[in-house]
């Protein structure tokens, strides 16, 4: 078997799905930690000294690179997936009810993910795209804590960021516990453990995100 | 049990061949009584049908007892009806009450076309299984029943998987048409057992592959297969065929083997 043997069946493109979410998953807990600098409550002077080392050091750049690639992996399968999904049934039940033990999201997860897509585009262009405009383009030196303060008291910016961070709870509520059943990891002794562990990390995730809007929303920060 | 009749309203799915469109048609069916079987109703429907010279409601089945996998039909959005772990044969209308209102649908796959009616094609199972789901055993003497030892929890296990019917209410209830949990049982059955280790690795590769080209979805861990199971098979199934697929694909006799022989007999 070839190794694009492996990636081009059905079970080799789920390996990919998971691992790249994984990764994702990691990458999750590295941004919120990050993030939550801002609340050592220093007007985000560690913050931004934080944040501009990572902008100016190499080795965060070109991991940078790699979070982009396992990004767009992680998309364009997740979308090639759900078109091949919804075409392998050409015509719709009339009724389809599904038991109360099946999660409504674990059905949505392309229209999850395309939520976070979304949402994922209007982050880069609020807090990527002015760094690397000061990196590359020798444009005014950006205080991010200031920019965030600027964003998220927009009432129109902080329901968004809102809606993109359900999407993300939800889109994570199914996907721990999937990427763990896609490599195999699922048995009577782990997978009730795996469960539990991927709830809690799904929701405190999602409330380090929230509280940052929620701060500067509520003047808790300045 | 108590016992008491009804009157119900069936929309039935017909179609009277692959190509044509399909429809939903209504039938009022009178005096039913809760003590028949789904299929039973349907056969008062039918001998109705055939009496006033129309065409009978094709739908298979054939043991009637749970055991044989034929019957397939989808009422009120659910795989074989409202039970759980339970056939369409093995449904009662003693689950209905007088003035209901059943939808019925066949299995709805693109890769399950769909014969006439409720009757759909099921064949791609039989492909997946000719790829790897046996084992190659030379003829002659019966072998001593005792020779091979097997583990008595990994026996229990195996029997588990191999209590799969092979009916499809998995695909047909996955809201990705995937055929993971058949598979998987498939797979399960044979690689929990010594007598299936010789051709394990061969066998997830060429049954993974057929399952591919059959055009079945991509398995989405939404777990509805297990649901909606008659046999209750778990999911449990799914992953070890995960497991055993990256295990084939990372051991080295496989890569010396792009295409393992499809009838790799001992
Ligand atoms: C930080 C963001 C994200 C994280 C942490 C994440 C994480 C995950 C995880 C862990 C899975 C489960 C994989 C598996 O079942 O093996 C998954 C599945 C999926 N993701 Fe994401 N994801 C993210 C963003 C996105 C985006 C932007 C899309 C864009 C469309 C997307 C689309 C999908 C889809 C469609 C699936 C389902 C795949 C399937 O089961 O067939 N995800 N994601
Ligand atoms: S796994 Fe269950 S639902 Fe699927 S074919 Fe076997 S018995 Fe039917
Ligand atoms: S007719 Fe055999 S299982 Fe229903």
């Amino acid at each position: 078997m070839t190794w694009k043997q492996l990636l081009t069946s059905s079970l080799g493109k789920k390996y990919l799905m998971g691992a790249t979410g994984f990764f994702l998953i990691i990458y999750l807990i590295v941004h919120a930690s990050v993030n939550a600098l801002i609340f050592y409550d220093d007007n985000g002077a560690t913050f931004n000294v934080v944040a501009h080392f990572m902008l100016h050091n190499y080795f965060i750049r070109f991991l940078e690179i790699g979070l982009f690639a396992v990004f767009i992996l992680h998309i364009v399968q997740g979308l090639m997936l759900w078109k091949q999904n919804t075409s392998a049934r050409k015509i719709n039940y009339y009724r389809q009810n599904f038991p109360r033990e099946i999660k409504w999201y674990s059905r949505y997860m392309g229209w999850l993910g395309t939520f976070i897509l979304l949402f994922l585009v209007l982050h880069l262009y609020n807090f990527w795209a002015g760094t690397k405009h000061e990196l590359y383009f020798k444009g005014p030196s950006n205080d991010l804590y200031k920019e965030m303060k600027k964003v998220f008291t927009s009432p129109l910016l902080f329901t968004l960021y809102m809606l993109g961070l359900v999407s993300l709870l939800f889109h994570l509520l199914q996907g721990f516990q999937s990427a763990f059943q896609t490599f195999g990891i699922n048995n009577r002794r782990w997978i009730p453990i795996v469960r539990r562990i991927g709830i809690f990390y799904s929701i405190i995730i999602c409330i380090v995100f929230a509280l940052m809007p929620i701060a500067f929303m509520a003047g808790w920060l300045q | 049990m108590e016992h008491y009749t009804m009157n119900l309203t069936l929309k039935v799915w017909r179609q009277k061949n692959r190509q044509e469109k399909g429809h939903f048609e209504t039938y009022d069916m009178k005096d039913i009584l809760s003590e028949m079987s789904f299929l039973e109703m349907f056969d008062v429907l039918n001998e109705r049908l055939i009496l006033e010279n129309k065409e009978p409601v094709v739908f298979d089945q054939d043991c009637r007892e749970g055991i044989c996998g034929a019957c397939s039909m989808y009422i009120d959005g659910r795989a074989h009806g409202p039970w759980q772990k339970n056939t369409v044969c093995q449904l009662h209308m003693r689950a209905y009450k007088d003035g209901d209102t059943i939808v019925v649908e066949p299995w709805r796959s693109a890769a399950f076309p769909i014969i006439k009616d409720l009757m759909v094609d099921r064949k791609a199972f039989d492909r997946i299984i000719e790829a790897g789901g046996f084992i190659s055993v030379n003829t002659g003497n019966a072998v001593d029943a005792n020779s091979t030892p097997v583990d008595r929890a990994k026996s229990e296990e195996a029997f588990d998987s191999a209590t799969c019917i092979g009916c499809g209410a998995c695909v047909a209830a996955c809201p990705n048409s995937s055929a993971v949990l058949f598979v998987g049982a498939k797979i399960s059955q044979l690689a929990l057992l010594p007598q299936g280790d010789p051709e394990r690795k061969a066998r997830v590769i060429n049954m993974v592959d057929q399952m591919d080209k059959e055009g079945f979805g991509n398995c989405g861990n939404i777990y509805n297969c297990e649901a909606e199971c008659p046999k209750g098979i778990s999911v449990e199934n799914i992953a070890r065929m995960n497991r055993e697929y990256l295990g084939a694909f990372s051991s080295s006799e496989m890569q010396t083997r792009p295409n393992p022989a499809k009838h790799n007999g001992v």
